[in-house]
């Protein structure tokens, strides 16, 4: 039996089956013309498009009904040659371009890089360095956990999550600006410590910050965990048990909310991390929602991590002792942005001939890393954030890779929506919390 | 019209860079301070020749968990000695560099073993090591949660014979990293559920992160000056 010759839904026969063009409504005459099982097959190509800020996403759904059978991501439309490029730069210019990777969680591409480097360089950075990267990874964690809720909420067609998110991810952002001149690729963490210290002022501003980011986290609390459209959006919605995420390389809150307590801080502590008291929050049911109320406590402990932070921290240097690896230019912070310390310029051109000749040779060659390779994984806001170096003892990175969770969890989209409403897909991606910038490199 | 000068001849010692201790793998060879060629250099550091020594082999102990890693592999496995053609204790990391034809088999082993239990595939990349016959390798980085280990491993493949077996069926997180590592390095992973490109778009010509590959970019006027792209500036190496 044939379809009758329809005006608006040109048909042709491929090799997959026959394809409809539909450009019309008349969509009884099309679905009565075959098995519905066999013929209601349709393939939906969501993107390549930029949903809100994960970056572009191209989902390639097979729907039966409403019943996704088969989905498919692919990616690359953000690939910027990242890994490539650091290639070509120094060791300290290489943290410029890995701060652009994952955009929403900019300090931790960075530290962990550094954290790489230093490994690699056998070197450790100083207390204050390293209580201020804590800080800043923590408050970024927190930022970045806000973005996907305010994304997230805006995906089921919730603004007020989105606008109020924003807005409070902009007082971190603050903070960013107010210890780096910039907001976002912020570049601050550098290898052998942080670019400069924080402003007179500062911690205090922090601290400031701390109260008004808990309440905000109650509020949100408040608004969606109670709402029975939201709790039915989520619960039970892109499932995943620790077995089957192990095996997809899913870690992070993905891992945590499906019962596994696992955490990098805890289980592999870098950057002191086993000094500070903060719990590991989880969930067992392994869906949406369980991955919702992980994200949103452990906003909360990032807040009990700083707070502890500030507490600890005392004067002292921001970068290690070492000449040969600090970065010498003294930056300062101006009304218009971060910029040379006239201070550091007049003891450079005016003070120190050996100063000038570090500087110098500092800027243009870069310091040299002995030769070898490291892998360093740190717990990023959405998982296992790997660095894998190698170096051939030259001034420049040998290779640089990075194990983004962004782009081994979109690996399992598949997992996660097929036999799904298709409803449920955008869910289940957005519980992912890709960020593209990440994925692709 | 003068002549362009002949290139600097390397005329210095070696210099050697690097741990002293261990076999001398093959590496890369400096040569000059500057990266040009071409030029008048005076400076004499054109003449310069360095050649990176990379750790060699560790001999046992290696301290820390790695020993009993290395036992538990070596009892599991029974074709240990065949399969891992040596191991390389640097910098807290344990790495074992595999003969590609067993890659699978061992991290079947790692991963079901009792007492090994690396359930987790962080990472797989690839890195190219230009001046080695075998030039492509490609990393493993596994971690085991049940006893808070990291090991690495490592196997070698030439751009002639660029195929590896793939880990997918034992790690099937490994599926987009190795098709990444095809797409970047031209690594081909027999078994594979579906090899294509991930990152680079679908009709690309080339891997781009193998080290013969150019950068790219353009020449830019700045001011009047000619700005070389990146890989074209004269570097101090």
């Amino acid at each position: 039996m044939t379809a009758p010759t329809d005006p608006y839904a040109g048909e042709r026969e491929t090799t997959e089956g026959r394809v409809y063009t539909v450009t019309g409504g008349d969509w009884d005459e099309i679905f009565g013309s075959g098995d519905p099982l066999d013929e209601e097959r349709l393939v939906v190509n969501m993107g390549p498009q930029h949903p809100s800020t994960h970056g572009v996403l191209r989902v390639v759904i097979e729907i039966e009904g409403e019943t996704v059978t088969d989905a498919r991501g692919v990616v690359g439309y953000l690939h910027t040659g990242i890994e490539k490029n650091c290639e070509f730069r120094t060791w300290t210019q290489a943290v410029t371009f890995l701060t652009r990777a994952d955009y929403l969680a900019p300090m931790f591409n960075e530290a962990n890089y550094c954290l790489a480097v230093e490994k690699l360089l056998g070197v450790e950075v100083p207390d204050r360095a390293n209580l201020l990267r804590v800080i800043m990874m923590e408050l970024n964690r927190i930022s970045s956990h806000l973005v996907w809720l305010g994304t997230g909420g805006n995906e089921l067609g919730a603004t007020t999550p989105m606008t109020d998110g924003f807005m409070d991810r902009e007082k971190i952002l603050d903070i960013f600006e107010l210890a780096s001149g910039l907001r976002m690729n912020t570049g601050y963490i550098r290898p052998g410590g942080v670019s400069n210290d924080l402003p007179p002022g500062g911690a205090e501003q922090i601290r400031e910050l701390l109260p008004y980011l808990r309440k905000r986290v109650d509020w949100y609390e408040g608004l969606l965990t109670g709402q029975p459209v939201f709790y039915k959006r989520l619960k039970q919605v892109g499932f995943i048990d620790v077995p089957g995420a192990l095996a997809m390389g899913l870690s992070g809150p993905m891992l945590r909310a499906a019962g596994l307590p696992w955490d990098l801080r805890k289980t592999m502590p870098y950057c002191g991390y086993e000094t500070f008291e903060f719990d590991v929050p989880t969930q067992t049911e392994g869906d949406c929602f369980a991955r919702y109320l992980v994200r949103m406590e452990e906003m909360r402990q990032s807040c009990r991590i700083v707070e502890q932070a500030l507490d600890r921290l005392a004067p002292g240097p921001v970068m290690v002792e070492d000449k040969k690896i600090a970065w010498p230019a003294q930056l300062a912070l101006g009304a218009d942005g971060l910029g040379n310390s006239l201070d550091h310029v007049r003891h450079i051109m005016g003070q120190s001939m050996e100063a000038l000749i570090h500087h110098f040779k500092l800027v243009t060659e870069g310091f040299r890393v002995p030769p070898g390779q490291v892998y360093h994984a740190i717990e990023s806001p959405r998982g296992e954030l790997g660095c894998h170096l190698v170096s051939d003892g030259g001034t420049r990175p040998y290779r640089v890779h990075v194990r983004e969770p962004s782009f081994i969890g979109l690996q399992s989209i598949g997992a996660l929506v097929e036999g799904g409403m298709v409803g449920d897909a955008i869910v289940s991606i957005a519980s992912l919390d890709p960020v593209m910038g990440g994925c692709d490199r | 019209m003068t002549e362009p000068k002949e290139p600097a001849k390397p005329t210095g010692e070696i210099q050697e860079v690097g741990p002293s201790a261990g076999d001398v793998a093959p590496g890369a060879v400096h040569k000059g301070m500057f990266g040009v060629a071409g030029s008048g250099d005076t400076s004499g550091y054109g003449g310069l020749v360095r050649r990176v020594v990379v750790p060699g082999s560790t001999e046992r102990p290696y301290g820390g968990y790695f020993d009993e890693v290395s036992d538990a592999l070596e009892e599991a496995y029974p074709q240990f000695s065949e399969a891992i053609l040596r191991v390389v204790v640097d910098r807290g990391e344990i790495t074992f560099y595999i003969k590609k034809e067993r890659i699978a088999e061992v991290c079947q082993t790692l991963r079901d073993d009792m007492s090994l239990r690396f359930e987790f595939c962080a990472s797989v990349s690839g890195v190219d090591y230009l001046e080695q016959s075998e030039r492509l390798h490609v990393c493993y980085h596994l971690l085991s949660m049940t006893y808070r280990r990291r090991i690495r491993l490592e196997v070698a493949t030439t751009a002639e014979d660029p195929h590896v077996p793939s880990v997918t069926g034992v790690y099937p997180t490994a599926d987009w990293q190795e098709r990444e590592t095809y797409d970047m390095f031209g690594v081909i992973f027999d078994g594979h559920p579906a090899l294509t490109r991930v990152l680079m778009p679908d009709d690309w010509e080339g891997h781009p992160q193998r080290k013969d590959y150019p950068l790219g970019g353009i020449h830019v006027e700045y001011k009047g000056a000619d700005i070389a792209p990146p890989d074209e500036r004269r570097a101090y190496k």
